[in-house]
């Protein structure tokens, strides 16, 4: 094929040319010589038009939150009537007892101390599994790897069984414990261990006497900083996001996720006839608002662990 | 390596191993363990309930199931529908931003990501709102072109989800296409420029084939979520409990057995088969794509 050939020649071409040449051209992209003006117009509108498909739902759902009740249901969902945004907000903080309030703390619980816990061992686990060499390793990696594929049913029900037999359902350990164990937080370590960590830094370490657990806490984990970061990052918003595990393990409401109340909420709107769609609506914003920040606030880690933990 | 040493880095994945005996395998040992009984009512039920021994009965039950089998059945129609279409869209979208300057690559790829950022639950509360004739602006929107749409009716309640999950997950998708995109040579194409190849062509010749494997792996993930839906099915039917019934997919059946009907026995052997089908699913697929590219 000329394709392959051609593409030979030119490797050889590039490899000649010296690198900085070739930075630059990787950044001064796309080549304005070879891209024909219709074609860029043609996938702006196609990225803009996507743009506003993502963008849409989240302002329809801003301007629906600052709508009272009959500015939702009668008027132009697509722009302002009237300002209610500090009554509606109002509504959803006292609404029974505050109990939005309440949700939002065990969310930030479940997600915070789950993820930190679940982060440092993972981070061990990472670093056992790729800078020693002990018998059973490969079993242990193949734990993790397989239980990618384990339905959460699978696990879930039986745990509901187990958590029960020693009293732990309805309890916020029920979430919390099983945030402490996540295989895919171990897999993420396992990888930026092999990326950050030198073998020969180790042993230096050793040779100057360091404990391995010193070595651990006090090497380790401050260069494994990013990859702890992208980790926790993950784990959070996984556990934040959880709604089956909660589902199951959490009977009363004052155990309850952000999600979970949410969910309750709006079923209540069909079976007591009480309409709590704009209550829904503002909770559903405020709900986004944590995430969003996290997500914002800790851009770099995340980009990285999602297209890691994907291509590696 | 000194033999102590190599004990003292098993030590480091002590915790994960109890941790992971305690959460992952005595619960898929005590939910094989379970699915083998059967709690049976003596008499009229008055005698109270004995638990029998019963072998496979369970799993021959769950394999005959019509519901189980066909909210299995349901659920892969619409993956081969949805994941296609999310993932076409994902891809094309990826390699437009590959296309356009870095600069407005940028911008554009947070504005794609805002979704992924919403989580699951919230994302269908939305939607789920957006659809409603009463407070949704969908449904004058479609009235405008003269669509008398109603998404909550029968027809349209996997459409309406397919939307969701679409919007749901294009940034992401498109985000690791992207990544795996930015890792071709970029020498390749002016080779194939110089060659005379359109930039349709490129991207069919070069960067399609090239990002193959993250295609497959996105597909992978998304089958796996998409054979334990359950949320979204969940909200929708906190909605219209009218479409969509408490049978609508595998683990919906799996919870109402374990919960409403109390017959955990066969929640469990139900739990075991699907995760047999996700692991002979994933299998299968991975199989069949990873020949193609030989």
């Amino acid at each position: 094929m000329a394709l392959t050939e051609n593409r030979k020649e030119n490797n050889a071409q590039t490899a000649a040319v010296p690198p900085c040449r070739r930075t630059v051209r990787r950044l001064t992209r796309p080549d304005p010589a070879s891209r024909s003006r219709g074609g860029q117009r043609f996938m702006l509108l196609g990225l803009a038009l996507a743009g506003v498909y993502s963008l849409f739902p989240v302002y329809w759902l801003m301007i629906a939150a600052t709508k009272d009740r009959v500015g939702l249901y009668q008027s132009n969902g697509l722009w302002f009537s009237g300002w209610h945004l500090w009554d509606n907000l109002q509504q959803v903080f006292t609404y029974d007892g505050g109990i939005f309030l309440r949700w939002t703390a065990n969310s930030f619980l479940y997600a915070g101390v789950g993820s930190l816990g679940g982060t440092l061992i993972a981070l061990a686990t990472g670093y056992g599994l790729a800078r020693f060499d002990f018998p059973g390793r490969g079993a242990v990696f193949a734990c993790v790897v397989g239980s990618f594929l384990i339905p959460i049913a699978l696990l879930t029900l039986p745990l509901y069984l187990l958590f029960s037999a020693i009293g732990l359902v309805d309890t916020p350990w029920a979430m919390l414990i099983p945030c402490l164990i996540n295989p895919f937080s171990v897999y993420l370590a396992k990888v930026y261990t092999e990326a950050t960590i030198p073998f020969e830094l180790l042993e230096a370490a050793r040779i100057d006497g360091a404990g391995e657990l010193r070595i651990f806490f006090s090497i380790v984990l401050r260069m494994m900083t990013t990859g702890g970061a992208t980790v926790f990052l993950l784990a959070f918003v996984n556990t934040w996001n959880a709604f089956f595990l909660p589902l199951t393990v959490l009977r009363g409401e004052e155990n309850w996720t952000l999600n979970l109340g949410l969910y309750n909420w709006i079923g209540k709107r069909q079976e007591s006839g009480i309409d709590v769609t704009s209550l829904v609506l503002t909770g559903a914003l405020l709900s986004i608002i944590p995430m969003a920040i996290m997500m914002v606030a800790m851009r770099r880690y995340w980009r990285t662990g999602v297209t890691l933990g994907a291509l590696k | 390596m000194i033999r102590s040493q190599r004990w003292k880095g098993a030590a480091f994945t002590v915790p994960f191993q109890l941790g992971f005996a305690f959460l992952y395998l005595l619960p898929i040992g005590y939910a094989v363990y379970q699915s083998l009984f059967l709690q049976k009512q003596s008499g009229l039920g008055l005698g109270g309930a004995t638990t029998e021994f019963v072998g496979l009965e369970n799993y021959q039950h769950g394999l005959t199931d019509s519901a189980f089998m066909t909210s299995i059945l349901r659920v892969v129609v619409f993956a081969c529908v949805q994941i296609p279409f999310m993932l076409l869209v994902s891809l094309v979208l990826a390699l437009f931003l590959d296309a356009v300057s870095a600069r407005v690559a940028g911008r554009f790829r947070i504005v794609l990501l805002v979704p992924y950022m919403i989580p699951g639950v919230v994302a269908a509360i939305v939607w789920i709102n957006l659809y409603s004739p009463a407070v949704g602006p969908l449904t004058p929107l479609g009235d405008l072109f003269g669509f008398d749409w109603n998404f909550f009716a029968p027809s349209m309640v996997w459409p309406a989800i397919g939307n969701l999950l679409t919007w749901h997950g294009i940034g992401y998708n498109m985000v690791i296409i992207y990544a795996a995109l930015q890792g071709v040579p970029r020498e390749l194409f002016e080779a194939a420029r110089l060659d005379g190849a359109s930039e349709l062509r490129i991207a069919l010749s070069i960067k399609i084939p090239f990002v193959r494997g993250a295609l497959v792996l996105t597909a992978l993930l998304s089958i796996i979520q998409m054979l334990q839906i359950f949320n979204e099915p969940a909200l929708f039917r906190n909605v219209t409990p009218e479409t969509v019934s408490d049978s609508f997919t595998p683990i919906m059946i799996i919870y109402n057995q374990a919960f409403n009907a109390a017959n955990y026995h066969y929640a469990a052997a139900l739990s075991v088969l699907l995760a047999l089908i996700l692991g002979v699913a994933s299998f299968v697929f991975y199989r069949l794509t990873s020949r193609e590219a030989d």
